[in-house]
């Protein structure tokens, strides 16, 4: 069986006042079936044994849905393949003799707690802003008393699977947030339960974004290219649509 | 409504539109400017005419004003995000992706924008101050004769380079933003997704590359 041996090249960093820095480790003897996290696992193993700290990684589900496993491999966040999380991403994509950068999330609204570990509890204040619907508890409704055409469903639906891992973040030049901001309005924006908030909850969305010192949106379209679930930048024009629009009717 | 104008989406949307209104005014602009092509006397006539009318006309006064007002507030709004945003990362990456991910236009508007700005400065120290403020002599006609000005000026090959080089920015400049500004302004929805990708693309290419050809053909004309 292909085993690799690697060289890694990864940030560490003790505490958030830490300044941090690069540090190189070599592993060697790993299965290419491997996911990239448990390529982690195994580095961590040897420098348990070792006696040295492990590098601190976020990581939850392992199966791509918890949108935990956040980190920058070699430029790309959640490493180069398209459409997938760090957890999904297996060692065949590289190469024996390869060395590898591994970063954490880098924007000034996602600081780093510990190595690879970064805080985006900016991310939860968006969300707590706006993104939630007001709904009687109680026995739930007959699922089909509200007609909700295909074609919409659909569209909410692509919105509603971002898993709010940050990599759009991490990915813009600008550290903008508008592909994650974008995804939970629309999704919300677009179904009848969300219809009672709609004007207030992308105003108020927005304006949270601006004041976690996220940047604004020049449209490059890296967001869209790293999201691991492969979200439309359409919707960041929805986002634009939805906010001139609450605006203007003020 | 307070808080819609504070926001980076207002500015970034303040920013699309005096971009917007550049865009048509570079058709107007294109459109004067290809009266260069007509040959002799009756070219030479019929340009100066056509640059007094432009400077002296009461509607072409008020479009002049907006144009100008555009470009100071497309400077302003572009510099105030660009700085804004340049705070929101303050370690970079030790990898850089490289084009991985975005075009190269999309992630360099600003130098773009900037040599643009170098070029409209030039540009209008060449011609529009020596039509207003300049020693400019008189065509047989009694007209101040920018024309004359115009073939002299690209007579020399460095600044037709200069032009042409400028038209190129311009045009990348173009290929990002006028696609761009469509999105910004949220009306770039998929059943429009073609025609507005494939008609900026086509004006990028096609205004720059015909602002270059005038230039070119002066000067070609006058070896
Ligand atoms: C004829 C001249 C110009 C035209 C027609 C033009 C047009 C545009 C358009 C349509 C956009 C897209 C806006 C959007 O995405 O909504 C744009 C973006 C931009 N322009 Fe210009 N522009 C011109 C000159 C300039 C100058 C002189 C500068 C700078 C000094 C500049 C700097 C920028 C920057 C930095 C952006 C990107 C803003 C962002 O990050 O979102 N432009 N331009
Ligand atoms: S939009 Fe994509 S990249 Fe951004 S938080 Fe959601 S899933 Fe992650
Ligand atoms: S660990 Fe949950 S998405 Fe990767």
């Amino acid at each position: 069986m292909d085993t690799l041996k690697l060289e890694l090249k990864i940030w560490r960093q003790d505490s958030p006042k830490d300044k941090g820095e690069f540090k190189t480790y070599k592993v060697d003897g790993l299965n290419t079936h491997m996911s990239f996290l448990e390529m982690l696992d195994v580095l961590n193993e040897q420098l348990i044994e070792s006696d040295s700290e492990p590098v601190a990684f976020d990581h939850d589900c392992r199966e791509g849905i918890c949108g935990m496993c956040s980190m920058v491999i070699n430029g790309r966040p959640h490493g180069p393949l398209k459409g997938t999380t760090t957890c999904q991403l297996h060692m065949r994509h590289f190469n024996d003799g390869d060395t590898i950068t591994i970063e954490p999330w880098r924007a000034n609204s996602f600081p780093v707690i510990k190595d690879l570990v970064v805080d985006r509890s900016s991310f939860d204040r968006i969300i707590q802003a706006g993104g939630y619907i007001s709904v009687n508890t109680g026995s739930a409704p007959d699922g089909n008393a509200m007609p909700i055409g295909k074609e919409v469903a659909e569209e909410a639906f692509d919105a509603a699977a971002c898993i709010g891992c940050g990599a759009c973040v991490a990915a813009c030049k600008n550290a903008s947030a508008s592909l994650f901001v974008a995804a939970k309005v629309s999704q919300l924006a677009l179904l009848p339960q969300g219809q009672a908030e709609r004007d207030d909850r992308v105003v108020n969305m927005v304006s949270k974004m601006d004041q976690e010192g996220f940047g604004h949106c020049t449209n490059t379209g890296a967001c869209e290219a790293e999201c691991p679930k492969e979200i439309s930048v359409e919707y960041i024009r929805k986002l634009n649509w939805e906010y001139h629009r609450s605006n203007i009717k003020g | 409504m307070n808080s819609y104008f504070n926001s980076t989406l207002f500015r970034k949307t303040l920013a699309g539109a005096s971009g917007l209104f550049l865009v048509v005014f570079l058709i107007g602009h294109l459109v004067g400017n290809l009266q260069l092509f007509i040959p002799g006397d009756a070219g030479q006539k019929q340009f100066n005419e056509y640059a007094l009318f432009m400077t002296t006309n009461p509607a072409v006064k008020l479009l002049s004003i907006i144009t100008y007002t555009c470009i100071i507030l497309h400077i302003l709004t572009t510099i105030i995000l660009v700085r804004q945003s340049s705070k929101a990362r303050d370690v970079q990456y030790l990898h850089k992706s490289g084009n991985a991910n975005s075009t190269w236009a999309s992630k360099n508007m600003a130098i773009l924008g900037t040599l643009v700005l170098v070029f409209i400065v030039i540009h209008l120290r060449s011609f529009w101050y020596e039509m207003h403020f300049g020693a400019i002599g008189l065509d047989s006609w009694g007209n101040k004769d920018l024309h004359t000005v115009t073939v002299t000026a690209f007579k020399e090959l460095w600044y037709v380079l200069f032009y042409v080089c400028s038209m190129g920015v311009l045009g990348v400049h173009l290929k990002h933003g006028v696609e761009s500004v469509f999105q910004t302004l949220g009306v770039k929805t998929r059943r429009y997704f073609s025609l507005i990708h494939n008609t900026a693309f086509g004006f990028a290419l096609i205004i720059p590359t015909a602002f270059a050809c005038i230039p070119i053909y002066i000067y070609v004309t006058q070896l």
